[in-house]
């Protein structure tokens, strides 16, 4: 599934998307960022409710397709210009964790 | 075996928001040499956690990288306060690290796991009072 579609599927907000057409292949669900540099795979949906900038260093270093902001969760202005500076995908979705991982899990 | 390549960084460590600065200057100079994404995933991951235990323990140190012909060595030296217990500070889920770490998701005690989880060789010398050297390597395939 391509981000595009994602996006559409859980109705997003749309924060940083420099790489659209980058294509998800599975899901990681965490807040504690080593066991997601532990356990994420490359081209996984990260979803989380950690905000801070370091998430976008986490995203980048374990090569996740995209980083989706569980409960509506906002990022301040830098976090987001880092983001697209890093080349870096990140939604926010009005719904919890569970709920977004039983949608993706109808397309994946 | 041909000329190895060396990468240098210091890591600032008053300031946690740019900590991962030089992992990713390094993911971004290995994929110029054209070594796989998943080489530079387990060697980027590796040594951001490293950087992220010198920010919050060690008030930063240096970070050096030699890309040989088969390996990509990462070395990160500080002069913190070292590490008592190092089979202790190896097991998944000990940490030291304070509250104000864990509440950035940082603080869960898998760094030196993952640091060790993601590299085919690791090698701490550490001496209370003094610093911690950390050894690393990844093969390359």
């Amino acid at each position: 599934m391509t981000i595009s579609k994602l996006c559409s599927v859980l109705d997003a907000k749309v924060l940083s998307l420099p790489d659209d057409t980058r294509e998800i292949k599975g899901v990681y669900i965490g807040d504690l960022l080593s066991w997601v540099m532990g356990r994420a795979k490359a081209d996984d949906a990260w979803i989380t409710i950690m905000s801070n900038i370091n998430v976008v260093a986490v995203a980048s270093l374990s090569d996740v397709s995209c980083i989706i902001l569980a409960e509506g969760v906002e990022l301040d202005d830098d976090v987001i210009a880092t983001a697209k500076a890093k080349f870096i995908n990140i939604i926010s979705v009005d719904k919890g964790a569970y709920e977004i991982a039983a949608l993706l899990s109808r397309e994946l | 075996m041909s000329e190895v390549l060396n990468f240098r960084f210091l890591v600032d460590g008053e300031d946690f928001t740019s900590a991962g600065q030089a992992s990713v200057k390094v993911k971004k100079n290995l994929r110029q040499l054209g070594i796989s994404p998943e080489t530079i995933r387990r060697v980027s991951i590796a040594m951001y956690e490293g950087e992220i235990n010198m920010v919050i323990h060690a008030r930063g140190g240096v970070a050096d990288v030699n890309v040989a012909e088969d390996y990509v060595e990462i070395v990160l030296a500080d002069k913190g306060p070292g590490i008592k217990d190092i089979n202790q500070a190896m097991q998944e889920g000990f940490s030291t690290a304070p509250d104000s770490v864990r509440s950035l998701g940082f603080g869960a005690g898998m760094g030196l796991p993952n640091m060790k989880r993601y590299t085919d060789y690791m090698d701490i010398q550490s001496t209370v009072g003094e610093g911690t050297t950390i050894t690393m390597r990844v093969n390359i395939e």
